[in-house]
């Protein structure tokens, strides 16, 4: 019996985790992909918003601000990437002043930094701003952030501390029995004092395995660009047109690792697993972004993909006990801005609504570190030097576009968090994200996963269950 | 019957018909007629492939057929290769098999496997 | 910090005929370095018949063409380090790689001759719509797995694109037991040699589709289907011209793009082939860095790789022994009507031997036309084509006395001759 099973390991459960990692608590995650943080939390537009938009007084409001001012020390003590490099959301018609202006209110109303732009301004911070523009608001709290290690550091963290974690596991149902719940899985059947319902898109599925809900959460899809490398230079900014009812339009930002990304779309579906790309969908996003920043150097390509949010019907986050138990918690429906407010939810989550039920003590010996992840190229020549005569294998290169060594792949193997999958690796790693899109590193990344788990080349897995990559040997 | 090919001799690319009789239409040279023939009385491809070898360099050997053989023996032949084990060291153009399927012609090996 | 009179990136076949020729030319102290475990570049995968017709008169499989260079390499004592990546290369010629043994060591050159070939083109290029399964892979990988590891991708394959490795990888996966179901060409006629079309796609009984695309993919964990459609002239694809076809793999043989990056990190001028910009030597815009084989524009055939690479190698040595001067007045080289690109983009007279080599590909297969190479706008070469295609590139020999004032411009252009 644990204390806590947590339903889902996105960035959410990554969060929760962690804060309850810090309690006397037993607590364990469920996941029914190969990896934490494998679908809505692995697809979006990795933004830490500053919180000007939300409506005030809502829970997107209170957790988007609070996870803004979380952020920098929580990317500080999990070694992820986070530039704060500031958002501009952009006029490009005089009426659109006046929207604007509202939008400053609102942000101000939140309690968030924000200055109104002359388009002068806006033109002198960001050259290839299309010569439409009519004015902006700065937020410069908002910034971008590696999505994919935010959620794996986290829960790393997490695991240091004593949270156990299931991937592959998927949740079939959920009774309550007694004093706890019993939790009928694909591998068995788990038993916990308290359930938290962490589940993403399939959280209301979930939540109506032990009481009928009136909420639900409908998968809007988005669509994405991902550009090489570029020139630093063509954006600065997050750069954002006017919200709408659609959500907060298309996007031109450069990423933690200099890429750019454009999107997304919002397209309402029914099938809650579609991250199918479609060229319509991809052409609109690319007319609208160009409205923006004509210059887009869409030649240098090296992705498309499509993220799922998970957005309620309630139009707000959905964060607490369900009617009938107090100790079935949901926490629901977290689309945008979710990522940025991932660390205030788990925070909130723990300490306000888990560990009174408990009644539960800090641990002493709680660490909010990671053991920092080493990279080379990060490091002066000497410094590397010493390094690879200690360990060559930081020497060997592994994935060419990413400049991603040997050393660091060993190093992301051997976590407390596993990395079983190609895919998974590439996400802590970065090995196969470049412009040959593991072109050249993924048969070797293939053969060292191989070699570390002790399998035959035949069962490393690229992601999902059946997605091996090879098929038998010719011979 | 007619018979319909591409010829393969030059970039032209020309259609060849050919009848019962081996006259050959729509080749723009001779060297077209010739190919034709050849291709319908006997048509005849190099095989390359790889056989396990068992070596701290590689997983697979490359080898070939040291002349064109039949093309009708081609998934023949391929039964053999895959039934061939070999151990490093191996030389290029070391003999692998003798008289692959009867054609008189040995495969060989393309690369020299020291380990 | 190293010296070395000449450091080349890359010991492939383009790698070590610079090497071999910089050598001839004179220079002793050569350093190839190879990101790889061995030398050979890519023609260690490529263990299909057909390479060396024009250098060797001689039909080689890749490894055994790259073995005579080896062989060459090692004869002349060329220094190389394997498994060595170069990370970077500043601006005053410090070329940076690393190894396990050594980490990271700095090399100061005199010349450079960049020679690292190409990448492949993949599904995230051009954003193939549907899903991202395991399963869909670029032809050149598959072909690593099956000819260098000895594993199959796959049981049931389709293959976008006509370029020659698809049509390999599609004999070779026939071959070794897998179901090719056909093979999709966007553009209305094949991108891939005759003679492979033939002997890899009809000997096998292998459906070539043209003007279509793949325009859905179905798969959540491995690959289960894809559709292809017909497309427009604008390339779109065409609704309801659907066909579907249940596979665990798609291979992707879709271009090939000059893995460039250092020398454009460096500032070297880029070319339409998204290579280098170099002159007839082989030289970039930055002074002493040369440039040949795949990095620079991808080459039909390794005999026309290893024949550059020479001229590359050759004008580095004359680089270092102070025989190459610079000048100012050159010819700028343009592709005109017809032509997709053109090497050398710069001509510089003085220095160029007596014939000039102009390197170039046609848009698109054409049947009696002639090839005008205009100086100044006026025509000084005319050679007429009874046929021309885009896989294939084409070489044409200028003699220099052509070319009179050493300045302006010199261009290339295809016309079509009136039916008679």
């Amino acid at each position: 019996m644990e204390d806590i099973i947590i339903i889902g390991g996105g960035v959410i459960s990554a969060f929760i985790s962690r804060a309850l990692s810090k309690y006397e608590l037993s607590v364990l995650v469920l996941e029914k992909e190969n990896d934490v943080g494998d679908v809505t939390s692995m697809a979006n537009s990795a933004i830490a918003h500053s919180g000007y938009d939300p409506v005030p007084g809502t829970k997107k409001a209170r957790f988007n601000v609070a996870g803004n001012k979380m952020m920098p020390k929580v990317c500080e003590e999990l070694d992820v990437s986070f530039n704060q490099v500031g958002s501009m959301t952009i006029a490009l018609y005089d009426e659109q002043i006046q929207m604007l202006k509202d939008l400053q209110k609102r942000g101000e109303e939140n309690g968030v930094e924000c200055r109104l732009l002359s388009a002068e301004e806006v033109k002198a911070m960001e050259p290839n701003i299309s010569p439409d523009v009519k004015g902006a608001l700065l937020c410069p709290t908002a910034g971008v952030i590696n999505p994919f290690t935010l959620t794996a550091h986290a829960m790393e963290n997490a695991m240091d501390n004593g949270v156990k974690l299931s991937l592959g596991e998927e949740v079939l149902d959920v009774k309550k029995v007694g004093d706890h719940y019993e939790i009928k899985t694909n591998k068995g059947v788990r038993e916990a004092k308290v359930v938290i319902n962490a589940a993403g898109l399939y959280s209301d599925k979930i939540a109506s395995m032990i009481e009928p809900v009136e909420w639900k959460v409908n998968p809007r899809k988005g669509e994405y660009f991902v550009l090489d490398h570029y020139a630093p230079g063509l954006v600065n900014h997050v750069l954002f047109p006017l919200p709408s009812e659609k959500g907060k339009g298309i996007l031109v930002t450069m990423t933690t690792s200099g890429n750019y990304l454009v999107g997304p779309s919002s397209e309402w579906q029914d099938d809650k697993d579609d991250m199918s790309t479609d060229a319509l969908t991809l052409s609109k996003v690319k007319a609208e972004a160009l409205m923006m920043v004509s210059n887009i150097p869409f030649r240098e390509q090296i992705r498309t993909f499509a993220g799922c949010r998970a957005t309620p019907n309630t139009h707000d986050f959905i964060i607490e006990p369900s009617k009938k138990y107090k100790d079935f918690i949901n926490v629901a429906g977290i689309e945008s801005p979710g990522l940025v407010s991932s660390p205030a939810i788990g925070q909130y989550v723990a300490d306000e609504l888990v560990a009174p039920l408990f009644k539960a003590k800090l641990k002493k010996d709680w660490n909010p570190r990671i053991k920092k992840y080493v990279k080379p190229l990060s490091l002066s020549v000497e410094e590397r030097n010493a390094l690879i005569a200690k360990d060559p294998r930081y020497g060997q290169m592994v994935c060419n576009c990413e400049k991603v060594s040997l050393g660091e792949i060993m190093d992301a193997l051997s976590r407390s968090l596993p990395c079983n999958t190609i895919k998974a690796l590439k996400k802590r790693t970065r090995a196969g994200f470049g412009k040959c899109q593991g072109g050249f590193c993924q048969p070797k990344v293939l053969l060292l996963l191989a070699d570390y788990f002790k399998e035959s080349p035949l069962d490393v897995l690229y992601d999902k269950a059946g997605s091996n990559v090879l098929d038998k040997e010719a011979k | 019957m007619n018979k319909e090919l591409i010829c393969i001799v030059c970039p032209n690319g020309c259609r060849l018909t050919v009848d019962e009789n081996l006259n050959v239409i729509g080749n723009k040279c001779p060297r077209g007629a010739t190919y034709a023939k050849q291709e319908l009385t006997n048509p005849t491809r190099v095989l390359t492939s790889t056989v396990k070898i068992e070596s701290k360099e590689l997983g697979v050997l490359p080898v070939k057929t040291a002349n064109p053989i039949p093309k009708g023996k081609l998934f023949d032949a391929m039964k053999v290769v895959n039934s061939i084990k070999v151990k490093a060291p191996v030389e290029l153009g070391q003999v692998i098999y003798k008289d692959i399927c009867g054609t008189g012609v040995d495969l060989v090996a393309c690369r020299t496997i020291k380990e | 910090m190293l010296n070395k009179d000449l450091v080349i990136i890359g010991g492939g076949s383009a790698g070590m005929a610079a090497a071999c020729s910089a050598y001839d030319n004179g220079l002793r102290d050569i350093l190839i370095l190879e990101k790889g475990p061995f030398l050979g570049g890519i023609l260690n995968q490529c263990i299909h018949n057909g390479f060396g017709l024009e250098y060797f008169k001689e039909e080689l499989t890749g490894p055994e063409f790259l073995t005579r260079f080896v062989k060459e390499t090692e004869k002349r004592g060329i220094e190389y380090k394997l498994n060595s990546f170069v990370t970077g290369i500043s601006p005053d010629k410090v070329v940076t790689y690393t190894n396990g043994e050594e980490g990271y060591v700095e090399v100061k050159a005199k010349a450079i001759v960049m020679a690292a070939g190409c990448y492949e083109r993949n599904a995230g290029a051009i954003g193939i719509p549907g899903d991202r399964p395991a399963g869909v892979i670029t032809a050149g990988q598959a072909q690593l797995y099956l000819n260098e590891y000895g594993y199959m991708v796959g049981k049931r394959v389709f293959i976008l694109g006509s370029g020659d490795i698809g049509l390999i990888m599609a004999r070779r996966m026939s071959l070794e037991g897998a179901k090719v179901l056909g093979v999709a060409e966007i553009m209305p006629y094949s991108n891939g040699l005759n003679r492979n079309i033939v002997q890899c796609l009809q000997d096998y009984d292998i459906p070539l589709y043209l003007s279509h695309t793949v325009s859905k993919v179905v798969g959540k964990g491995k690959l289960e289907r894809i559709e292809i459609s017909k497309v427009d002239e604008k390339m779109q694809a065409i609704p309801d011209t659907e066909i579907s076809f249940d596979v665990d793999t798609l291979l992707l043989s879709i271009g090939l793009i000059p893995n460039n990056a250092l020398l454009d990190n460096m500032g070297a001028a880029k070319s339409s082939t998204r290579g280098s910009s170099v002159n007839e030597h082989m030289e970039t815009s930055i002074e002493g860095v040369f440039s040949c084989g795949n990095v620079l524009h991808v080459h039909d055939l390794v005999d026309k790789v290893v024949q550059e690479a020479a001229v590359a190698g050759k004008s580095a040595a004359l680089y270092v022994q102070g025989k190459l001067p610079t000048h100012e007045e050159v010819i700028n080289c343009v592709n005109g009507e017809g032509i997709g690109y053109v090497v050398p983009s710069r001509i510089d007279l003085d220095n160029a031997e007596d014939n000039i080599e102009l390197k170039f590909r046609v848009r698109k297969p054409t049947k009696n036309c002639d090839i005008y190479v205009e100086y100044n706008g006026e025509v000084i070469k005319k050679a007429y084509k009874n046929v021309i295609i885009p896989s294939e590139m084409e070489i044409m020999k200028l003699p220099k006395n052509l070319l009179v004032s050493g300045n302006g411009t010199l261009s290339v252009s295809l016309k079509v001759r009136e039916a008679k």
